[in-house]
């Protein structure tokens, strides 16, 4: 099952722990993330179901393309990390 | 009179309270976190605190009593129908996403548990059950003229003011920058634009006098008096008598007529405070001078009042929200952009500093 690894910055909102979670797309593979971890949905997608416009998403060390579908293809041993772009203030 | 304070800042939300030595900062929750708005509801004691959390979102947290805060839904945009395209004023994409929370009110005193929303984009929201969960008002979302609101300083139109009728919790007007005034009698049920009479000069001519095009920055009712209605607008200071229908424009109100909030007194409509700045780009006090201006007589003249306040090179710009008058109408809160925030308990005549090194103040707001 594809691996699926969190930004340490999110943590502090809301435990995201590293996890193996099915699914064919980077859309299943969240939505799978988010059956099992509720508060995390609205963290990471924006009220479109959309990736949040400052956060990235890297499958197997490449930026996903379809930010707004997340249709991106996961194969069984990828992994999926779930970063925000850097910022300050 | 109220004793207590809610400041809401850039780095977190601050609770000020009196004792016999002054005003103090008494506590600190969310320190570290960009806090854009906080609520007391006077009619059950509840906090409410909307933080932006940049890359992670807009959140909404909620504290009963002195009890914790906790997570509570957010007002979120519906689903864009399928092929929906709308562009916002610059030709992108207009998110429907809460980008930021600008108004928290509560409903009327026979609503218990209704809470009003606004936000950036324009979105306003209502919940029935103290904010665990959001209906957006898709009457005035869906409304065809809604889609001619801009961006004033922010890129996107935001929805900053909202006002329930003490008289009839379903008469409800709000105000948009930039997007005028626009009220319902019936709930939330249907909506019309209000605000004749406002002037924006910053539009091309046939705009000018466009109730839609107005720039209104605050607007505020005098509960005792609710046909009253104030508003700092981009363009100067409005008045109105007949319930938001028509407004006079006030020419001169002191320093410059240009500002954010606005308060009135709650028993005296003719009693409204300002806090004027250089128009425009700049946006800082006159000549150096952060002063707040204040009305007796419905905008026939203004007293200027600096006492207490920085009265060279203070640069402090005051947002809409951090004017804060109590329920009493005899003290106020001043927070600014560069950390300052005094008190005054003479409605403005003196003030004295609580603290002059708060991050950037969003919002102030008695208990």
């Amino acid at each position: 099952m594809p691996r699926v690894i969190f930004t340490p910055n999110i943590q502090r909102h809301v435990a995201c722990p590293e996890t193996n979670v099915a699914g064919c797309t980077v859309r299943e593979v969240l939505e799978n993330v988010f059956a099992e971890n509720p508060r995390a949905r609205s963290y990471i997608l924006d009220d479109q179901a959309g990736l949040r416009r400052h956060m990235s998403i890297f499958l197997d060390g490449e930026l996903i393309r379809d930010r707004a579908g997340l249709s991106d293809e996961v194969g069984e041993t990828s992994t999926v990390y779930v970063f925000q772009a850097l910022s300050g203030g | 009179m109220s004793d207590s304070l809610l400041v809401s800042t850039r780095k977190g939300l601050f609770t000020v309270e009196r004792a016999s030595t002054g005003w103090r900062i008494t506590r600190g929750d969310f320190l570290g976190d960009n806090v854009s708005l906080a609520l007391i509801d006077p009619r059950d004691g509840t906090r409410y605190a909307a933080l932006d959390h940049g890359h992670f979102g807009v959140k909404m947290h909620r504290a009963t009593g002195n009890g914790a805060w906790e997570e509570i839904a957010t007002p979120t945009y519906p689903e864009k129908p399928e092929g929906y395209e709308e562009l916002d004023m610059w030709g992108r994409p207009l998110p429907w996403s809460t980008v930021r929370v600008w108004a928290l009110e509560p409903g009327g005193a026979d609503e218990p548990g209704v809470i009003w929303c606004g936000t950036i984009p324009g979105g306003l929201f209502r919940s029935d059950d103290h904010g665990t969960s959001w209906e957006m008002v898709r009457s005035l979302w869906d409304h065809p003229l809604r889609k001619q609101w801009m961006g004033g300083g922010a890129d996107l139109p935001g929805l900053h003011s909202i006002i329930v009728d003490p008289r009839d919790s379903r008469r409800v007007t709000v105000g948009v920058s930039t997007g005028g005034l626009w009220a319902t009698e019936d709930g939330g049920a249907t909506w019309s634009q209000r605000g004749e009479g406002m002037r924006a000069d910053h539009v091309p001519p046939e705009l000018t006098h466009a109730p839609i095009a107005q720039d209104v920055h605050c607007l505020v009712q005098c509960p005792s008096a609710p046909d009253r209605f104030w508003v700092q607008h981009h363009n100067g200071i409005f008045v109105s008598s007949d319930g938001a229908r028509t407004f006079s424009e006030i020419e001169d109100a002191g320093p410059s007529v240009f500002g954010f909030p606005v308060r009135v007194h709650p028993k005296e409509p003719d009693t409204a405070w300002f806090v004027p700045e250089i128009k425009d780009e700049k946006r800082i006090p006159v000549e150096g001078r952060l002063v707040v201006t204040r009305t007796r007589d419905g905008g026939r003249s203004f007293e200027t009042l600096g006492r207490g306040l920085p009265q060279e090179h203070a640069y402090d710009v005051v947002y809409r929200h951090a004017l804060a008058l109590d329920g009493n109408g005899e003290r106020l809160a001043l927070g600014s952009t560069t950390g300052g925030l005094w008190i005054s308990e003479d409605q403005g005549d003196s003030w004295s500093m609580v603290s002059h090194t708060l991050p950037p103040v969003y919002a102030a707001r008695f208990a």
